[in-house]
């Protein structure tokens, strides 16, 4: 009995041979619910591409009523918070454990300030009366071929759109919060630290579904 | 047991550099006119930002064999979403929507005029 204690490490579930394959194994399931989370968000970029070709001008002027400004420095903050996502999966992996609680709680303080500038946009539409179904009055002259049923279709899909990625982020924020509390009780070590890692995964996928929300809300709208 | 590879701080910050310029880059080409290139530019940028994030923050390059190919079957069915879905929205004879009796949808005037 000793020598099976031996060779089966604490951290090593018993369905496991070895450390290296329950870790794949944890990743490759990380990444087939990702895969399905692709196909979610998938079908409302399908959905976007083929209203946004039959009204294309509702969907430029409505992208003009965006605030590029709050959306690319909003880019800037999520790309920095999976720099810190990345951060703080490297100091689980060399077992710095005072480093893995500083890096997930920047981490978080970087998706606090995304969330924070995106009610601060949501309230500026809420101001200005382009909130489809509760508040929807545009008060500007739209230009010709605008109709303002498109324009609140394409505020649909922004709502929609981005409040999805935005309850996304909360579910990662609360996940978060976990993994301060595990990390503080000392939970993770650089032979364990599979939540940590697996949940930097769902966050730099987060991150990506921003980059493409961000060009296909905010910028191809012409700008100039 | 093989050892994890662990990707250097370095290699982070440098992608994260990078992430940020094109960042920067694909707002600068939203100010300029370049016609339909402009849908092209921003979706090639954001597909390269994307992939920066995905090999690197999220150790694709360094993955094994089994999840790359999990991650391509899911580019292979979002493209099999996409592709199917608009060609036969724009492949198909739509029979043109009545306008009704009433007077045709229009915006609000606004007030005072």
């Amino acid at each position: 009995m000793s020598e099976v204690a031996s060779t089966h490490p604490r951290e090593l579930a018993h369905q496991f041979q070895t450390v290296e394959q329950q870790r794949e194994t944890g990743r490759l399931g990380m990444w087939v619910f990702l895969v399905t989370e692709i196909m979610f968000f998938g079908g409302l970029f399908a959905g976007y591409a083929i209203y946004r070709n039959l009204y294309l001008s509702a969907f430029e002027y409505g992208s003009r009523l965006l605030e590029i400004k709050a959306g690319t420095t909003n880019t800037a903050v999520l790309i920095a918070s999976s720099l810190t996502m990345a951060l703080a999966v490297h100091s689980a992996q060399t077992g710095k454990r005072k480093a893995l609680i500083f890096f997930l709680l920047i981490t978080m303080f970087f998706g606090f300030c995304f969330l924070g500038i995106k009610s601060y946009e949501y309230l500026e539409k809420w101001n200005h009366f382009l909130v489809p179904g509760l508040r929807f009055a545009p008060t500007e002259v739209l230009p010709p071929g605008v109709t303002a049923s498109h324009l609140e279709l394409f505020l649909c899909f922004y709502f929609f759109m981005t409040a999805l990625h935005a309850l996304h982020m909360i579910i990662g924020l609360g996940i978060m919060t976990v993994l301060v509390i595990m990390a503080w009780r000392g939970k993770f070590s650089a032979q364990y630290y599979a939540p940590v890692e697996i949940s930097g995964l769902y966050w730099h996928f987060v991150d990506i579904v921003w980059i493409f929300l961000f060009p296909l809300l905010y910028l191809i709208g012409g700008r100039y | 047991m093989a050892a994890e590879h662990i990707v250097p701080v370095k290699t982070y910050i440098g992608i994260f550099a990078a992430l940020l310029c094109l960042t920067a880059l694909t707002t600068g080409v939203a100010f300029i006119d370049l016609g339909a290139m402009n849908t092209v530019l921003a979706l090639a940028i954001a597909t390269v930002k994307m992939l920066l994030v995905m090999l690197f923050f999220m150790h694709v390059k360094y993955s094994t064999k089994l999840t790359k190919l999990a991650i391509l079957g899911a580019f292979f069915w979002l493209a099999l979403l996409l592709t199917m879905t608009l060609a036969d929205v724009f492949s198909r004879n739509w029979t043109p929507i009545p306008s009704g009796w009433g007077p045709s949808v229009s915006a609000p005037a606004p007030a005072g005029k």
